[in-house]
């Protein structure tokens, strides 16, 4: 429980929710404007491994996981950010770790996620063809259309 | 001199699945790598929503043919860790035996096409050779070479019967000199070091940065492997050790997949112990998953395959999350290709082992300027073939002539 003392103890006030789903892994939910704050801690301070993002489509809103893993200590803790579905809007977070560069495009071009400052978002995994706007991933979206 | 594009895919050996990869050349040396996926995207997470929990395990298998059972299991683990169920020791270890097994298949298959690339067609035959057996060991156990269907939420689906313990070691024990002749033959050529040593090196800051995974990892001296550290099925209940090296050259991560072949063969003969003559239930029955998450891991032979899971308490999963070992260890090629030479492009791309299958194809480079084709896929492999030929000259070793008159019949 080491690894949920440290981060709460550098971030008391700015943790909304937590959730211990077991002593190996743990979701903390943050504002979108911490997520640098928390994941430069996380991954520069604590040494920590970035497994990878996991974006949900909550039907009302659009939430980003992001996965990290503190090897040595057999926890994953995973940062949950909400946001808005209408506009899902989050800074990116390759520029603090390089290995999100590709989640972010697969998130941005199947969900729906922008991600700002991110160096090249652009079409990664869909053809050419696909329609613009239109994102497969999402719960409402049906063969190709919105 | 003009700078050269060369792609390499959609189809190429060097891959199992299609990719593609555009290497800017001047002259002889990679200045930058581009990389453009998506041929193979066949919307596995979101076909998984349509299924019910316990198809999804037949679903995944089929992300990839090599680690066919690497995912089931970190599927497994995710779906357990959601409803918090603890699986039977008999169970544990039939599952550590059909991992490692697996472990061994790949990468026996790895070395013999890496000893193709280099001109080694010797360590080729041999590698794939004793690769048999264990897949022979599969179809007797499974009932399948590939696609084993041992998975399943809360246990395994088959039981691992007393009479074929003493087969299974019989062929394991055959094996071991085999391997060991193998192991010693790539590892003391003077040529391969020449080739590989100080090839394609990936810092430990380099490993951390992309989150590369597996033996790449361990070969640039990053002690991690997801069996040891987050302990599940029987892995935690055996004796074994986890294989790193510090150099972090594509030699160094030959030599990682070797040895742990050696340690992978010391798991199972512990699990074949713990099976004998034991009777005991192989799962438990898991009726409903509740709502909530789960996170399971797996340590594939390409290093950690994530899988996060999100139930409503229905029959299928509300979101599944897959993340497989090379979509973070494809990105390092930005680091290990940059300043090589195309015929060393070849090797630092099989080095992490993308996953491979298919035949060879099409891999062909244009001038940028004229659209002429100046290589096609045969010539890499040719060029990296001389490249060995020419050091052999160099260092005053002859290849057998089994190697020789293939190649002249070749050339």
């Amino acid at each position: 429980m080491d690894t949920l003392e440290t981060i709460k103890k550098r971030f008391s006030d700015r943790i909304i929710n937590i959730k211990i789903h077991s002593d190996i892994r743990i979701y903390i939910e943050i504002d979108k404007k911490d997520l640098l704050d928390f994941a430069k801690f996380i991954f520069n301070d604590m040494d920590a491994r970035f497994i990878t993002a996991t974006g949900v489509d909550n039907l009302d809103s659009m939430e980003v996981l992001y996965h990290f893993s503190i090897d040595r200590e057999d926890v994953i803790v995973s940062l949950r950010v909400l946001l808005d579905r209408e506009d899902p809007v989050i800074e990116s977070l390759t520029p603090v770790v390089k290995g999100a560069l590709n989640i972010e495009k697969e998130m941005y071009e199947l969900l729906g996620i922008k991600f700002l400052n991110h160096p090249e978002l652009k079409r990664f995994l869909l053809t050419e063809e696909y329609p613009e706007g239109v994102f497969p991933l999402r719960k409402d979206s049906q063969k190709g259309k919105k | 001199m003009k700078k050269v594009i060369v792609p390499i895919g959609p189809y190429h050996p060097l891959f199992e699945e299609p990719e593609y990869f555009a290497l800017y050349c001047d002259g002889e040396r990679v200045v930058d790598v581009e990389w453009i996926a998506g041929y193979n995207h066949r919307g596995i997470e979101k076909i998984s929503e349509s299924k019910h929990w316990d198809q999804i395990t037949f679903l995944v298998e089929r992300i990839c043919g090599i680690c066919s059972t690497s995912h089931p299991i970190a599927y497994c683990n995710a779906v357990e860790d959601l409803a918090k169920v603890e699986i039977p020791e008999r169970a544990k270890y039939i599952r550590c035996i059909i991992g490692e097994l697996e472990r061994i298949h790949s990468h026996l298959l790895w070395v013999g096409l890496a000893g193709h690339f280099l001109g080694y067609n010797t360590v080729f035959m041999w590698a794939w050779k004793y690769r048999e057996p264990i897949l022979d060991i599969m179809e007797m156990i499974t009932g399948n070479r590939n696609h084993y269907a041992m998975m399943k939420i809360g246990g395994v689906r088959r039981d691992i019967d007393d009479a074929y313990i003493p087969i299974i070691r019989k062929i394991l024990e055959d094996l071991k000199p085999k391997l060991n002749m193998l192991t010693n033959a790539v590892l003391d050529d003077p040529v391969l070091a020449a080739r590989l040593k100080g090839v394609g090196v990936l810092t430990d800051k380099d490993i951390k940065e992309f989150g590369a995974l597996g033996p790449v990892a361990r070969a640039s001296g990053l002690d991690i492997d997801v069996r040891r550290d987050s302990p599940h099925a029987a892995y935690d209940l055996v004796e074994w050790k986890v294989i790193t090296q510090n150099e972090g050259d594509v030699f160094a991560r030959a030599v990682v997949r070797l040895l742990e072949c050696f340690e992978s063969m010391k798991i199972i003969e512990q699990c074949l112990d713990n099976l004998k003559g034991k009777k005991g239930e192989i799962s438990i029955d898991v009726r409903n998953i509740p709502p909530g998450e789960g996170i399971g891991h797996y340590e594939a032979p390409r290093g950690e395959c994530f899988h996060y899971v999100r139930s409503d308490g229905t029959g299928s999963p509300l979101r599944h999350k897959i993340r497989a070992p090379s979509f973070n260890n494809i990105p390092t090629f930005k680091a290990s290709c940059i300043g090589e030479t195309i015929s060393d492009v070849t090797i630092i791309l099989a080095g992490v082992d993308p996953c491979y299958c298919c035949t060879e194809r099409a891999i062909v480079a244009y001038d940028v300027n004229t659209q002429k084709k100046i290589l096609d896929g045969s010539d890499f492999i040719r060029l990296s073939q001389e490249k060995t030929r020419k050091i052999e000259k160099e260092i005053g070793v002859a290849p057998s002539r089994w190697e020789e008159k293939n190649w002249e019949r070749d050339n």
